[in-house]
C-alpha cells in the first residue's frame, strides 16, 4: 500500500503523543525560570480606584512601559474598535481581567503575592445580557453612544415576505456561552536571547506569525526581533487563535526582568476568564410554501461579543458571518437578515471549531423541523425539497456563497438509508410517554480555506494570502517540508507528508514536517478555518512539483538522457535506460557539485513556493447528521442511541484523519447540545467556575458515529480535497435538537434553547 | 490556582493525629474534595494533618449484628468487595457508582461523611442504612447517628480535635429490600437527585439527599411519594419532581 494521497496511514505524531514524549509549554524548562501568576477582575464591571501592591515582584499596568493595548480593527463599516488593555488600569469589563501580574520562584508563591494585591474597585452596574445590552444606557466603552460593535444588514427580495405564505414559522432560538476546553489550556515561556537581541517566546498557540505581528505592534518591537515558537500544542478549536494579554506581558518582563517567565493557565482561569463562544440569539422567521418550498427566511440574530474585540479576528467576525451563512445548503427566493455584535461585561468572542455555524445550523435546522411538521412531512423530505441540486454545482447561492461541488441531497438520502428511518418510526409509536424515542437529522455546509477575496472585506488584522512553503532535501536524500501552520491534533506532520509522497514518492519516514516556529518557517495566518489541508497542502504540493523539476534535471544528467525523457516518482528519477534514487541526486547536489549540469538551477534542492486555490472563495465540505435519542419523560435525560453521519470532505488525503476529525468534532458538538453552558448571573458573575459545574462530554456520553464517506472532488483545491476540522462540531446542536422535539412532539414540547438540560426538559413538561 | 502555605504533618498513629488537630488544623485524608478546595485557596488550614496512612484507620471489623469500616477504607475498597457485605451487596453497588476510579482510588467513606457534601452517596446511603458514625478526640470516644452527625450541607457534628475514626453499619436483616436511586447530568458527576429506601418488618426508612443541606429523612408511614412531596413543598417544582421521580424509582427497587 502506498502512503500517498488517500492513504489512510497511521499518524506519525501519535508515537510521540502516545508515548509521553510530547513537549508542551508546561514542560519547558529554562534555567532561572519563575513564574508568573495574575491579578484577575472578581467583578465584571467596575473602575479602578487604586491598587495597593505588596512588597515583591508584583507589576501594574504603570509599570510596563511602553506597552499598547491590544486593538483588532475591522474594515467592516460602523464598526466601533476597542482598545483591551494588556493590564487594566482604569476600568475592568470582565471577571478574570488581568490587572497585576506577579512573578516568584514557583506559581504557589505567585499566588500568593498575587492574593496579597489590593485593589479598590468603584461598581458599575453591569451588561449581562446580549439583548438587554442593545439598549442598556450602561456602557462599556466609555466614548460609544452604545454597546454594539457592529450592526449588519442584508436583504435579497424583502417584497416576498409581504406576501402571504402557507407556512410562516416564527422562532426566538438560543445557544449558551460556552468555555473552549483543550486538554492542554494555554501556556508561555518566554526568554530574551541576548545574543540575538531577540525574544523567544514559546506560546501555546494555533498562529505562531500572527502572535509575532501582534506583539510586535504591543512591545513596540521590530518583528525580526521576535521569534515565536509553539512546541506540541494540546488541542486548540480555536481558543488559541489569538493574541493574549498574558503573552504581551511575560514579553516585557522576561525582557526587563532579565530571566526567564512562563505563565500556565489553570482550569479555573479558563473557565471563570475565558467562556468565549457560541452564545447567540435569533428571532428567526420561515416563510414556505404548503409542500415545505422554501420561500425566505427572515432573521435577527445578535451575537454575545463580550467585551473587546479579540486579536486577530475581533468582535464581530461571528455575526458576520452569521449573516452570510444562515441560508445553509438551501436554495430560497427571499433573505433579510439583521445582526448585532453587543458589547457585554464577559470575556470577548472567539471563534471556536465551526465558527457561528454550530448556533446558525441549529437555528435555522429546529425551525426547518417546526415548517416539516406543519407541512406534514418527514424532516428529511421538507430538507429534500430545498437543497441545492447537484446539476446546478457549482452554485452561488442567495448570500453569495458559491458552493464548489457535491451532492447535497444523496448525502442526506444516505444518512436517512444508514439510521434506518422507518424502523425508528416502528419504535417510536411503540414507546410510552415516559421513555420517549426522538429522531432529528440535520444538513449543512462547512466553508473552509476561504481566502484574501472573503477576508478583505471584512478588513480584520489578518488577511490570507498565498499560502508557502518550504521543501528541501537534506545531502541524505531526506526531505523537510516547513510550513508557518501548526498541527495541533490534525495530524499534519503526516498528511503533509503524505502530500510530498505523492509527488516524488520519498517514503514518510524520509520526510520531516516543520512547523510552529517562527524563525524556520515562512509567514503565515496560521491554523484556523478548517484551512491547511487545502492551503499548506497546496503550497506543499506546489513546493514539491517545483523541487520534482530541479531534481528531474539533476537526475537526467546523471542517467545521461533528456530533462523531458524522466520523470520522478516512488523515490527516484527514471529514464529510459534506468533510474537513480532520489537519494542520489540529492548527494550531487550538496557533496558532488563537480558532477551537476550545466543547466541545473542555482536555487538547489530547497524551494519556497506559494500557493492559492483557483478561486479563494473556499471550499464547501458538506454533512448530513441523523441521530436517535430517548427521552426520559420523569427525569428530563435525554440518550443517544445511534448516531449517523455522512461526509463530503472532497478527496481526502487521510481518511483515517479525516475520521478523528468528525469523530472529535462530533464530540464537541455533543457538549453544545446538551451538557456545555457557562451561565452568569445577574451581576456578571461566571457560575461554572469548576469542570463540576462547567459539564463536558465524556467517553459515557459520546457514541461512536456510524461515519459514511462521499468523495466528491473539489474543483478548487490541488488534489481536490475540501477542508473538514470542524463539520462534526456543527451538526449535533441541530440534529440532537430535533431529535429530541420530535420525541416530545407528541407531549406538546418543543425546546429552543441550547444545551438541553434534563431540567430544561422538564420545565417545559411541567410548564404545559 | 495553588494552595497557600501549609504545614504537613504525617502522624503515626490516631492520639498523634488528636493531639496535631490544634486551631485551624485540618484532617485530610483521600484529598478528593479537600484537594480542590485547597487549590481553590477556599480552604486555607495552617497544618494540614493526613491521616490515610495510619493503620488504625484502615482496618475493617464484623460480628452478627455489624460491619466496621475504618475511616480511611477508600470506595474503591468497597467497590471490590474487600470489605464484608452487610447484605445485598448494597455497599459495593453503591460505592462502585461514586464517581470516578481515581476519586474511588483515593476517597475515603470517612472523608466523604466528614466533607458532608449534600450530593455524596455515602451521606445520604448511611443515614438510610443507620449507621454509626463513630468519634475520638482529645476526651474519648463517642459514636452518633449518622442521620446526627450530618448537620447540614457541609457540616456536621464532629468537635474541634475530634476525628472520625469508623462507621458501624448494621446488617441488612435476610427480610430486608434496598432501593437506591440517583439522578447524574453524566456517570460519576454530583448527583443532583438521589434516594435510599429500606424497608423491612420492623423499618421504614427513606432518604432523600442532594437537597443542597441535610438529607431529608422519611420513617414510617411517611415513606411514599406522597410523604416525600408535603415534605419537599419550598423546593422548585422541578427539582422537586426530579427528586420524586428518584424516590418513586427506589421505592419500586425496594418493591414497595
Amino acid at each position: 500500500m502506498g502512503e500517498g494521497v488517500g492513504q489512510s496511514v497511521p499518524r506519525l505524531e501519535d508515537d510521540r503523543y502516545l508515548r509521553g514524549k510530547g513537549e508542551f509549554i508546561a514542560d519547558i524548562r529554562l534555567a532561572g525560570m519563575r513564574d508568573l501568576a495574575f491579578v484577575r477582575s472578581p467583578v465584571a464591571h467596575a473602575r479602578i480606584r487604586g491598587i495597593r501592591k505588596p512588597p515583591g515582584a508584583v507589576f501594574i499596568a504603570q509599570d510596563l512601559a511602553g506597552v499598547q493595548p491590544i486593538v483588532a480593527m475591522s474594515g467592516l463599516p460602523g464598526f466601533k474598535p476597542s482598545a483591551q488593555p494588556v493590564l487594566a488600569s482604569d476600568k475592568v469589563r470582565h471577571v478574570g481581567e488581568p490587572i497585576a501580574v506577579c512573578v516568584a520562584a514557583t506559581r504557589a508563591e505567585a499566588e500568593d503575592l498575587a492574593a496579597a494585591v489590593e485593589i479598590d474597585f468603584e461598581e458599575l452596574p453591569p451588561v449581562v445580557d446580549m439583548r438587554a445590552a442593545l439598549t442598556s444606557k450602561t456602557k462599556l466603552h466609555d466614548h460609544w453612544d452604545n454597546n454594539i460593535f457592529l450592526e449588519t444588514f442584508v436583504e435579497v427580495a424583502p417584497e416576498r415576505f409581504a406576501q402571504p405564505a402557507s407556512i410562516v414559522v416564527r422562532r426566538h432560538l438560543r445557544t449558551a456561552r460556552q468555555c473552549m476546553s483543550p486538554l492542554e489550556g494555554r501556556g508561555v515561556v518566554a526568554t530574551w536571547d541576548r545574543r540575538l537581541e531577540q525574544l523567544l517566546i514559546y506560546t501555546s498557540t494555533q498562529l505562531p506569525h500572527i502572535v509575532r505581528t501582534g506583539l510586535a505592534g504591543c512591545l513596540g518591537l521590530d518583528q525580526a526581533r521576535i521569534r515565536v515558537v509553539a512546541p506540541d500544542v494540546g488541542g486548540g478549536f480555536g481558543y488559541k487563535g489569538i493574541l493574549l494579554q498574558e503573552e504581551v506581558c511575560a514579553a516585557w518582563l522576561t525582557r526587563h526582568l532579565g530571566h526567564p517567565v512562563r505563565w500556565i493557565e489553570d482550569r479555573r482561569e479558563q473557565l471563570t476568564g475565558n467562556a468565549n463562544c457560541r452564545e447567540h440569539d435569533y428571532d428567526l422567521t420561515v416563510y414556505a410554501e404548503a409542500d415545505g418550498t422554501l420561500i425566505g427566511i427572515d432573521a435577527e440574530a445578535v451575537v454575545d461579543a463580550g467585551a473587546y474585540s479579540a486579536y486577530p479576528f475581533s468582535a464581530c467576525l461571528e455575526a458576520a458571518q452569521v449573516a452570510s451563512i444562515l441560508p445553509g445548503p438551501y436554495t430560497m427566493r427571499a433573505y433579510r437578515c439583521r445582526t448585532f455584535s453587543a458589547a457585554t461585561n464577559k470575556p470577548p468572542i472567539l471563534p471556536y471549531r465551526g465558527v457561528a455555524r454550530s448556533s446558525v445550523c441549529f437555528a435555522l435546522e429546529v425551525s426547518l423541523d417546526a415548517v416539516a411538521r406543519q407541512a406534514g412531512l418527514e424532516p428529511h423530505e421538507v430538507r429534500l425539497r430545498n437543497l441545492v441540486p447537484p446539476e446546478q454545482m457549482p452554485f452561488e447561492n442567495i448570500t453569495n456563497k458559491l458552493f464548489d461541488s457535491g451532492d447535497y441531497p444523496q448525502c442526506l438520502r444516505r444518512v436517512i438509508d444508514a439510521i434506518d428511518l422507518p424502523s425508528v418510526r416502528r419504535r417510536q409509536a411503540e414507546a410510552t410517554d415516559a421513555l420517549r424515542i426522538g429522531f432529528g437529522c440535520t444538513i449543512f455546509c462547512e466553508q473552509a480555506a476561504h481566502g484574501t477575496s472573503v477576508y478583505a472585506g471584512w478588513g480584520i488584522p489578518m488577511i490570507p494570502g498565498f499560502e508557502q512553503a518550504v521543501a528541501r532535501m537534506t545531502p541524505d536524500g531526506g526531505l523537510e517540508l516547513r510550513v508557518g501552520i501548526q498541527s495541533h491534533g490534525q495530524g499534519l506532520e503526516t498528511t503533509l507528508a503524505q502530500v510530498a509522497n505523492e509527488i516524488l514518492g520519498i517514503p514518510l519516514a524520509s520526510i520531516r514536517v516543520v512547523h510552529g516556529d517562527t524563525a524556520f518557517t515562512p509567514y503565515s495566518t496560521g491554523t484556523w478555518g478548517s484551512r491547511c489541508m487545502v492551503m499548506a497542502g497546496g503550497a506543499v504540493g506546489t513546493a514539491c512539483r517545483e523541487l520534482s523539476d530541479r531534481i528531474a534535471r539533476i537526475g537526467a544528467h546523471l542517467l545521461q538522457a533528456p530533462t523531458d525523457a524522466v520523470h520522478v516518482g516512488n523515490g527516484a528519477v527514471s529514464g529510459p535506460s534506468g533510474s537513480v534514487p532520489i537519494a542520489e541526486v540529492a548527494r550531487t547536489w550538496y557533496l558532488r557539485p563537480q558532477d551537476l549540469p550545466t543547466d541545473v538551477s542555482p536555487g538547489g534542492l530547497e524551494v519556497t513556493a506559494g500557493y492559492k486555490p483557483l478561486r479563494d472563495s473556499g471550499t464547501f465540505s458538506y454533512a448530513a447528521h441523523a441521530a436517535v435519542v430517548s427521552v426520559d419523560t420523569e427525569l428530563g435525560d435525554i440518550r443517544i442511541l445511534d448516531y449517523a453521519i455522512c461526509e463530503d470532505g472532497g478527496t481526502l488525503i487521510n481518511p483515517t484523519i479525516v475520521d478523528g476529525q468528525v469523530i472529535g468534532g462530533t464530540a464537541q458538538g455533543i457538549g453544545t447540545a446538551l451538557y456545555e453552558a457557562m451561565p452568569y448571573d445577574a451581576s456578571g458573575q461566571p457560575l461554572g467556575s469548576t469542570l463540576a459545574d462547567y459539564l463536558l462530554p465524556g467517553a459515557t456520553e459520546v457514541p461512536e458515529p456510524r461515519i459514511d464517506h462521499m468523495q466528491t472532488p473539489s474543483p478548487l483545491s490541488m488534489f481536490g480535497q475540501k477542508g473538514i476540522g470542524e463539520g462534526g462540531a456543527i451538526g449535533p446542536p441541530a440534529a440532537l435538537a430535533n431529535a429530541v422535539n420530535d420525541a416530545l412532539a407528541p407531549l406538546g414540547v418543543e425546546l429552543t434553547e441550547l444545551p438541553i438540560t434534563p431540567h430544561r426538559v422538564l420545565a417545559a413538561l411541567l410548564a404545559r | 490556582m495553588k494552595p497557600a502555605p501549609f504545614e504537613l504533618a504525617r502522624p503515626t498513629d490516631v492520639a498523634a493525629a488528636i493531639t496535631l488537630l490544634r486551631d485551624g488544623a485540618r484532617v485530610i485524608a483521600g484529598g478528593q474534595s479537600l484537594g480542590p478546595m485547597l487549590n481553590l485557596r477556599l480552604a486555607q488550614p495552617g497544618t494540614l494533618v493526613q491521616v490515610n496512612q495510619l493503620p488504625e484507620l484502615c482496618g475493617v471489623a464484623s460480628d452478627a449484628d455489624s460491619v466496621t469500616i475504618g475511616a480511611c477504607v477508600t470506595h474503591a475498597a468497597i467497590a471490590d468487595g474487600l470489605v464484608p457485605d452487610i447484605g445485598n451487596g448494597v455497599l459495593a453497588r453503591v460505592a462502585e457508582n461514586i464517581a470516578y476510579r481515581a476519586v474511588r482510588n483515593r476517597g475515603t467513606i470517612g472523608g466523604s461523611l466528614c466533607h458532608a457534601d449534600p450530593a455524596a452517596d455515602w451521606v445520604t446511603v448511611l443515614t438510610a442504612l443507620d449507621a454509626m458514625v463513630l468519634l475520638r478526640g482529645p476526651d474519648g470516644e463517642r459514636s452518633l447517628r449518622a442521620a446526627d452527625f450530618i448537620r447540614g450541607p457541609f457540616r456536621t457534628a464532629l468537635a474541634p480535635g475530634e476525628i472520625l475514626f469508623a462507621v458501624s453499619i448494621p446488617r441488612l436483616p435476610p427480610d430486608s429490600r434496598w432501593g437506591y436511586e440517583k439522578a447524574c447530568r453524566k456517570p460519576g458527576d454530583f448527583a443532583h437527585a438521589m434516594a435510599a429506601v429500606l424497608l423491612h418488618r420492623t423499618v421504614r426508612r427513606a432518604v432523600i439527599g442532594a437537597l443542597g443541606g441535610k438529607p431529608l429523612l422519611l420513617q414510617g408511614d411517611a415513606v411514599s411519594v406522597e410523604g416525600a412531596t408535603s415534605a419537599l413543598q419550598d423546593l422548585d417544582p422541578v427539582m422537586r419532581h426530579m427528586q420524586l421521580t428518584v424516590l418513586r424509582r427506589a421505592l419500586a427497587k425496594a418493591g414497595a
